[in-house]
């Protein structure tokens, strides 16, 4: 089976300064990867590697057997949430039709290939469950209902690879949780890889394939099993970071304490 | 009683109506665009350094309008290398704004015709523009709103998302550089016929009331353009028929149209939430 996503001794290097090197993991398609790491680790980096728009200085990185290049239609990509004016004339269904030809010249003129984008447009926001407030204000969404239009955005060009930057960031609990669902399912369903940053992970371990870690000038991949615990994320945050394992195996990863 | 059909038989009626509606269309629809990327200030500035350009030309012995948009474009450029970031600039922006303003009372002063000139620069002056002026008023006009169908979707994507954009493969950079050359021609345009001080009034207002009443992109821009229409010859003939300034009236029609739309349409910013999600108002008062 070819790989969603191949990294092979891969390295970036800003000036005369590694972020990270000798980066190698695979990433099959359809799994469910969480990106983790210290702040500074070389998270954005990766990310910027993947979507074609920083070449590795050394090694190589391949999307889908190819080298990725900026503005790939195979893969959609979801930046950090950012505010919105409340009274910006903008609805959520305009930024979801982004996804399927805000990067094409001039005006869109009316007829068949109109209606397929609106089609396409629709089915964007079905898949997202956003059909209640896609014609709403933007600026007048919550940030979970905003988040949800984004991420139809980000699948409107039907990508292989869905890569989302700390998607659950500026959430509450509920819609943490359903984000999670969200793009998990969206993963096995379609069959394609969604890579996504994450800073707590407690939520995410039900559902992550593999995690990928960034820390002291290197990237690696593990198993959730491997991967989350005491010994492994102390050496990734360089801080005692302790997980606790339940009864039924359940995983939770607590926060050092800043004092101790 | 004066007809409509008698005024138009002035030639400077005609000019005034052929600059005013071209000028109209192109300020209302980059405004809409203006509002939605936060540059209302970079608007204002720009006028201000086309001011500079004007003063200087007629110093010169040039017609002041290729002054105002030679300057404004290359202040439009200025601000477009600075790229997204010249959001939030305020204070760089109002300080070379205030130089261009002194710029322009120095080349004031090489001038002898001193007063009137000042005059008709800072507040408008539609009425007495000149049948060059309006050639170079349609030309700019017809480049700006040929470039802002050519970036229509491009500058909607970049305005909202940005990084988006950029890894999509949009040229993000030109992008916002394109759209500050537009907004230079807009800006300098809109300025014979309001004058520079009061270019915010047509750039920005029409909008701005535009934005209030619709949250379809399309429908937007067609409001904007036609309060800004609405507002410039609605100024032209109260101007016609009463011993005011045009400007006065424009501005003043802007104005109303604005407060008017304020107080009747209060809540459009409601945040309408799904059940599940607490606001931070009710977790407060929990």
């Amino acid at each position: 089976m070819n790989a969603a996503v191949e990294v092979a001794d891969a390295g970036i290097r800003f000036g005369d300064r590694w972020i990270w090197r000798h980066a190698s993991f695979t990433i099959e398609p359809g799994s469910f990867v969480a990106i983790v790491g210290p702040n500074g680790a070389g998270k954005s980096t990766l990310l910027k590697g993947l979507l074609g728009l920083l070449p590795p200085t050394e090694g190589r990185i391949l999307v889908q057997n190819s080298v990725p290049r900026r503005g790939d239609p195979a893969i959609g990509y979801m930046p950090q949430a950012r505010s919105i004016e409340p009274e910006l004339a903008i609805r959520g269904c305009d930024i979801v039709r982004f996804g399927v030809d805000g990067f094409r010249w001039g005006i869109p003129l009316p007829g068949m290939r109109e209606r397929d984008r609106r089609k396409r447009v629709e089915r964007a926001v079905e898949a997202v469950g956003a059909q209640g407030y896609a014609h709403r204000r933007l600026g007048s969404l919550s940030g979970g209902e905003a988040q949800r239009l984004f991420l139809a955005q980000a699948l409107a060009g039907d990508p292989d690879l869905l890569i989302l930057d700390e998607p659950l960031a500026n959430l509450d609990l509920v819609n943490r949780a359903a984000i999670t669902a969200l793009t998990a399912a969206i993963a096995r369903e379609r069959g394609i890889a969604v890579l996504l940053v994450a800073h707590d992970v407690n939520g995410l371990l039900p559902y992550l394939d593999t995690l990928v870690y960034a820390a002291n000038g290197r990237i690696a991949a593990g198993r959730p099993a491997d991967v989350v615990t005491t010994a492994a994320l102390s050496r990734i945050y360089d801080a005692h970071v302790e997980v606790l394992v339940d009864s039924q195996g359940r995983r939770f990863v607590v926060a050092p304490d800043p004092a101790s | 009683m004066i007809s409509l059909g008698h005024l138009l038989a002035y030639d400077f009626v005609r000019n005034a109506l052929i600059a005013g509606t071209l000028v109209a269309v192109t300020a209302g629809i980059a405004g809409y665009f203006v509002v939605l990327r936060g540059l209302s200030f970079a608007g204002h500035a720009l006028s201000h350094v086309g001011f500079a350009g004007a003063t200087g030309a007629v110093a010169l012995g040039i017609p002041a309008v290729f002054g105002l948009l030679g300057f404004a474009l290359l202040g439009a450029v200025g601000m477009g290398a600075l790229g997204d970031r010249v959001r939030g600039r305020d204070v760089a922006i109002g300080i070379v704004l205030a130089w261009s303003l002194g710029l322009g009372v120095l080349f004031l002063s090489l001038y002898k015709g001193y007063a009137t000139e000042a005059y008709a620069l800072l507040f408008g002056e539609i009425l007495g523009i000149s049948a060059t002026s309006v050639v170079v008023t349609a030309v700019a006009s017809f480049i700006a709103l040929g470039a802002l169908a050519l970036m229509y979707r491009p500058l909607l994507f970049t305005s909202i998302d940005p990084d988006a954009a950029l890894a999509r493969g949009v040229p993000v950079r030109a992008v916002a550089i394109g759209f500050m050359l537009v907004l230079g021609l807009a800006v300098a345009t809109a300025a014979q016929v309001v004058g520079v001080l009061l270019v915010f009034a047509l750039l920005v207002t029409p909008a701005a009331i535009a934005e209030r009443l619709t949250a379809t992109p399309v429908h937007a821009i067609a409001l904007s353009v036609g309060f800004a229409l609405a507002f410039t010859w609605g100024g032209l003939l109260l101007a016609l028929c009463l011993p005011y300034p045009v400007s006065f009236f424009i501005t003043t029609l802007a104005f109303a149209g604005y407060v008017s739309v304020r107080t009747l349409r209060r809540p459009v910013a409601i945040r309408v939430r799904s059940p599940h999600e607490p606001t931070a108002a009710r977790l407060v008062s929990r």
